[in-house]
């Protein structure tokens, strides 16, 4: 069920195509919550819908690709897990952690924040649903 | 017919965690079991840390004053407590405890189960030399390339001792580097007799210790979604699982605490440190996330069922630590006008200094907080009237000598780089040493004839 992919692989023309209306781009930070953590040098993220009825969108349209784009220059790698039951998807983005534990250098050396750096992505979202989630 | 339901609160979710809240859990409600948690990875390393220093130390010694506070209590209602508290030296940790139990007048009352067999320091080469590698799991090198500089070596020990450790009468479990989860599955095993091959059963009490297994976690600490409306985090309630035989179970928390037991706490904490979901391997089992039903079952009660496991695998996880060289962290705080870029004309001198002294490191990292330190260049462009940014540059080196030499340049900069910079009171930053975590596995064959239980009585 895993699918991966390598940053920047992908050119920016296939998302841009998907974005047309009634899409709009809508900050993920609106339709999921999200928690991170680490195992050695990589880092993972739950993302979650935040209700039930987001998360095919979530499938659809957070890919792996996506991500890897998202993280580019940060990872090296993003790899993709599906929970429908909790409506979740899981990502291990590798290489993220400069080295990790106590190795890292880094203020976020254990991943923590990578969640809510996930949730600054914008994906197209139908133009209704947007407006909608806008407004709340 | 009232189903029999055992309950497991969660007191501690790493070393460091609130002191509170294990007194709190044996005080605000009915338990069977206290569960403590201290060892992440990083953790072993530190005790090492300390063990080397002190061949007393090397276990959470915050463990033993805080027995000392809920002991008395524990012992007269008969709760009974795990806890990987022993770190690198549980006969260490288990001698202080029942040193407390006496001190208190609890001499006889209380027994402690001691597990040993998890420390294969004294064993690695035999183990080398026998044809296992003891590969790291992520870069796949041989152990034999840094056989030198290795401090401890312990394996994840699964439920099974602990099991061993309750049905020989213990009222305190001190274990080493056990499973963060068998904390939790062993009491479940040992009060519903579930055979070790039951493995929906095996994980579904895996997937109620990784539910507690961070404490607070769980239950309303840390929660993004509507973090605003979560009340009473001044007091927060730690998590308690309702356990009953078929493997279903209820979380929630004690009455009259704070924080909050939701499905959005609880799938926070699942995916919480997650790999595949499809399998997440202890030694005692293979949990499946994706079977895990979670319900609202009333105020701060999530129900959780519906967990499928498959068979143990042959192998166990070992924890390595060794030392890998120095580190140093320092740090100066630029105030308005123009902060991020008097931080970044710093950093650019600064690291001209350490390239002109030939001083070198596997890594410089420089983070300006205020700007990208968490979030990278995701963060954007900063606001260009920022009102202060700190400068945090850290170096990492297999030598001391360019890592003392560095800390001893940040200060000089105060004087001699761009102006408006404070925040340097704290003086010259540490040289740290790095005690790093190696990752690998073993055939579980040989370690488990090695794996002890005693019953240490007061």
């Amino acid at each position: 069920m895993a699918t991966g992919s390598q940053p920047g692989r992908k050119g920016r023309g296939r998302a841009k195509r998907s974005v047309v209306p009634p899409f709009r781009p809508t900050a993920l930070r609106l339709l999921a919550h999200a928690r991170s953590g680490d195992k050695g040098n990589t880092a993972n993220v739950g993302l979650i819908a935040l209700e039930p009825e987001y998360y095919p969108l979530l499938v659809k349209q957070v890919t792996p690709a996506r991500v890897a784009r998202h993280f580019k220059g940060m990872v090296s790698g993003v790899e993709r897990f599906e929970l429908p039951n909790l409506s979740a998807l899981n990502f291990l983005l590798h290489d993220a952690l400069d080295g990790g534990g106590t190795i890292s250098l880094k203020t976020d050396a254990q991943g923590k924040v990578y969640s809510t750096a996930l949730l600054r992505m914008e994906i197209p979202v139908p133009a209704a649903l947007a407006r909608r989630l806008r407004r709340e | 017919m009232s189903e029999r339901v055992v309950r497991i609160a969660a007191g501690q979710g790493f070393w460091g965690d609130w002191l509170e809240a294990p007194v709190r859990q044996v005080q605000g409600g009915p338990i069977d079991y206290l569960m403590m948690d201290y060892l992440a990875e990083v953790t072993m390393s530190i005790m090492q840390k300390q063990k080397s220093r002190d061949p007393r130390a090397g276990y959470a010694r915050d463990f033993v004053p805080l027995m000392e506070r809920i002991l008395p209590e524990v012992v007269a209602r008969g709760i009974r407590v795990t806890s990987n508290a022993g770190g690198v030296n549980p006969p260490g940790c288990a001698e202080a405890v029942l040193e407390v139990a006496r001190r208190l007048g609890l001499g006889g009352k209380v027994r402690v189960g001691l597990v040993t067999g998890d420390d294969i320091l004294g064993r690695l080469d035999q183990l080398i030399a026998a044809g296992h590698p003891l590969s790291d799991m992520e870069t796949g090198r041989p152990l034999a390339e840094i056989r030198d500089k290795v401090l401890s070596a312990n394996v994840y020990l699964g439920m099974a001792p602990i099991v061993e450790a309750l049905r020989g009468g213990a009222d305190v479990v001190i274990t080493g580097r056990v499973t963060d989860t068998g904390l939790t599955l062993g009491p479940l095993v040992h009060e519903f007799g579930w055979p070790a091959d039951d493995w929906d059963r095996i994980a579904a009490g895996t997937v109620a210790g990784h539910i507690i297994e961070c404490g607070a976690q769980a239950s309303g600490g840390n929660l993004l979604k509507g973090w605003r409306s979560v009340k009473g985090l001044a007091d927060p309630g730690f998590p308690i699982i309702e356990a009953s035989a078929d493997g279903s179970f209820v979380v929630t928390k004690h009455p009259n605490t704070g924080g909050v037991v939701s499905v959005a706490s609880v799938t926070e904490q699942l995916v919480y440190e997650m790999g595949d979901p499809r399998s997440y391997i202890t030694p005692d089992g293979v949990a499946d996330f994706t079977t895990i039903r979670l319900r609202q079952s009333g105020r701060d009660r999530v129900r959780v069922s519906g967990i499928r496991g498959g068979p143990r695998t042959p192998m166990l996880k070992v924890s390595i630590a060794y030392f890998y060289g120095y580190k140093a962290v320092g740090t100066l705080v630029y105030a308005w006008p123009e902060a991020y870029e008097k931080a970044r004309a710093a950093d650019r001198i600064l690291r001209q200094r350490l390239k002109d002294l030939g001083l070198e490191f596997d890594q410089i990292l420089t983070e300006f907080l205020g700007v990208d330190a968490t979030h990278g260049r995701l963060a954007g462009k900063p606001h260009p009237d920022l009102p202060e940014v700190q400068l945090r540059i850290g170096v990492r080196a297999r030598e001391r000598a360019p890592v003392e030499r560095f800390t001893r340049e940040i200060a000089p900069l105060v004087l001699t780089g761009p102006p408006s910079v404070t925040g340097f009171a704290g003086g010259r930053p540490a040289v740290e040493e790095v005690v790093a975590y190696w990752p690998a596995l073993i055939d579980r064959r040989q370690i488990e004839p090695g794996v002890r239980v005693e019953i240490v009585g007061a």
